[in-house]
């Protein structure tokens, strides 16, 4: 094959994100799996890669431990993780393995299980104080500079990068950033497979508990337990199977990892925003997308400051007009471009190494036809964004088979 | 880092608690500067993440400047005391810090994008020999 040839999307599944104290994280991981491959009409004595996603246990061997529960059939296992962004490495790592033309067919699977951990990112212990002070580390600190100088946890972290677009641009409060978690929890009551299905009023969402303001409790996602599996397959290989296989495959037009090139003050706020445009403008070049062509983007609302800045960065709206958009509805799901139809991470879930994956499942599913209740009629092309501090981008689009 | 005029620990009791912070009668912000594009860090690097440089000089920042961005901390890491603000502030004259925004009540209505504010330190901890570590943060101008 030539590797201009597109990679397609064979088979998908996830499991339902939530808790699951009677299951362990293979048991998750293989559920997603055997659901991606039944969905492909395959099997894994017919893979030829596996990339297994996951954060938390990254040392793991989950790939391994996975194949024990699946076949072990000797082909070559990537363990990855890359933050918020791992499940998505997993799916680019297979997806490199076929257009490097070392194999034809491959399985991606993102996993987690954080249990009862409650908020992302919210309980990080402050380094405790030394009983002689001491200088160690790069900064020559002699205590803790959590909530000393400033905060690095996520739910501040991302309420800064919010607040920073309210400085840039006119239109963007606390009603704005509010409005995007009250979007995707209306959003998830449709979707099944989501972590919670509670609609909140707007008052409701500004008036829970203020976290890192202005991110309340309601604009902060869950952590929680859950996988998500595809099955990629080549050009070549996919024109040889049957009929119905090839209508239902997915074609993988674009797939794009970044990391945060250096910005000014990007040492004390990351930027999550420059690394997002990069990946955002090669995925449209790659495939000749415009953001104005697409019917449903799923992006990385770890928190509701966040979605609202990638309104922009993924060019959805007017540069600067995120706060506009979303007060005329823009990203709702009988908006212009929809977002998050799945409840996003706010109220689908996110567990870490599952999220990259669930949302290329998502996106598939809808231009596939096959969302049930929560389909945004006749889809035929979508974005899928994930994002991971320290920084790593993904941005996949996919599209309707045509076959 | 190597600023002899402007020593870290005065006497044997008070001692910024980073590097960067240097006290005495006109306590200011020190960075790496890097040579060859002058992007600044606070820390140790080993090469320029902007441009690949080795070679770094120190220099020192400005004590005032405006509030790029900010959040209220109420749920924060065990054992820091909430709500508090954290903010990113532009300096005068170049550089970009982040910090606590002090001696103000933390709601929405006190801090504002865009708002001046100048360097202030205080004590923030006392080891078990009574050295005091000495953090930094910024006032309200107008204060
Ligand atoms: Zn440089």
């Amino acid at each position: 094959m030539s590797n201009q040839d597109p990679v397609w999307i064979l088979g998908t599944s996830m499991t339902k994100f939530g808790r699951y104290a009677d299951k362990d994280l293979i048991d998750l991981a293989a559920e997603a799996s055997l659901g991606a491959l039944d969905d492909g009409g395959v099997t894994m004595a017919e893979m030829d890669v596996l990339a297994a996603g996951c954060l938390y246990e990254a040392n793991g061997g989950v790939g391994q431990r996975l194949q024990k529960q699946l076949g072990q059939t000797g082909i070559p296992v990537y363990n990855v993780a890359n933050a918020c962004a791992t499940g998505a490495t997993a799916v680019r790592t297979v997806m490199m393995a076929i257009k490097a033309g070392e194999a034809q067919m491959g399985l991606a699977v993102g996993v987690e299980q954080m249990g009862k951990m409650g908020m992302l990112g919210a309980d990080r212990a402050a380094r405790s104080d030394k009983q002689v002070f001491e200088r160690k580390g790069r900064f020559g600190s002699v205590v803790g500079v959590e909530g000393r100088l400033g905060t690095n946890m996520m739910p501040g972290v991302f309420a800064q990068a919010g607040m920073e677009y309210a400085y840039e641009n006119d239109g963007v409060g606390f009603e704005q950033f509010a409005k995007v978690a009250q979007k995707n929890h209306e959003h998830s009551t449709l979707n099944p497979l989501a972590q919670y299905r509670k609609a909140f009023t707007l008052d409701e969402v500004m008036s829970s508990e203020v976290i890192a303001y202005p991110n309340t409790l309601l604009m902060c996602c869950p952590t929680g337990d859950g996988s998500a599996a595809v099955v990629l397959v080549s050009d070549e290989k996919l024109k040889t199977l049957p009929r119905e296989q090839q209508r239902r495959a997915v074609k993988v037009s674009a797939s794009v990892l970044t990391s945060d090139p250096w910005t000014e003050g990007c040492q004390v706020q990351p930027d999550v925003n420059t690394l997002t445009r990069n990946a955002a403008d090669a995925a449209y070049e790659d495939s000749g997308v415009d953001p104005a062509d697409l019917d449903l983007v799923e992006l990385h609302d770890c928190f509701a400051t966040a979605e609202l800045r990638h309104y922009d960065n993924l060019r959805l709206c007017e540069p600067g007009g995120a706060g506009e958009w979303i007060d005329k509805g823009g990203p709702w799901r009988d908006g212009e471009i929809p977002v998050n139809v799945s409840g996003g991470l706010l109220s689908k879930g996110h567990p870490i190494g599952a999220t990259g994956v669930a949302n290329l499942f998502e996106v598939a599913t809808h231009v596939r036809g096959e969302a049930g209740d929560r389909q945004v009629p006749d889809a035929k092309v979508g974005l899928a964004h994930v994002i991971g501090l320290g920084s790593s981008c993904g941005v996949h689009i996919l599209e309707r088979s045509g076959l | 880092m190597g600023d002899e005029t402007a020593p870290d620990e005065i006497g044997p009791k008070q001692m910024a608690m980073v590097e960067y912070l240097k006290l005495g009668d006109d306590p200011h912000l020190v960075a790496y500067v890097c040579d060859a594009c002058g992007a600044t860090y606070f820390d140790r690097r080993n090469a320029c993440a902007a441009c690949g440089a080795r070679d770094f000089s120190t220099g020192r920042l400005a004590n005032t400047g405006a509030v790029r961005t900010f959040t209220i901390v109420h749920r924060a890491a065990r054992g820091v005391p909430a709500p508090y603000v954290s903010a990113v502030v532009d300096l005068d004259g170049g550089g970009r810090v982040k910090s606590n925004i002090i001696n103000i009540e933390p709601t929405p209505s006190n801090v504002s994008l865009g708002m001046r504010v100048r360097l202030a330190t205080y004590v923030t901890a006392t080891d078990d020999d009574g050295n005091e570590a000495v953090a930094f943060g910024y006032e309200p101008e107008a204060a």
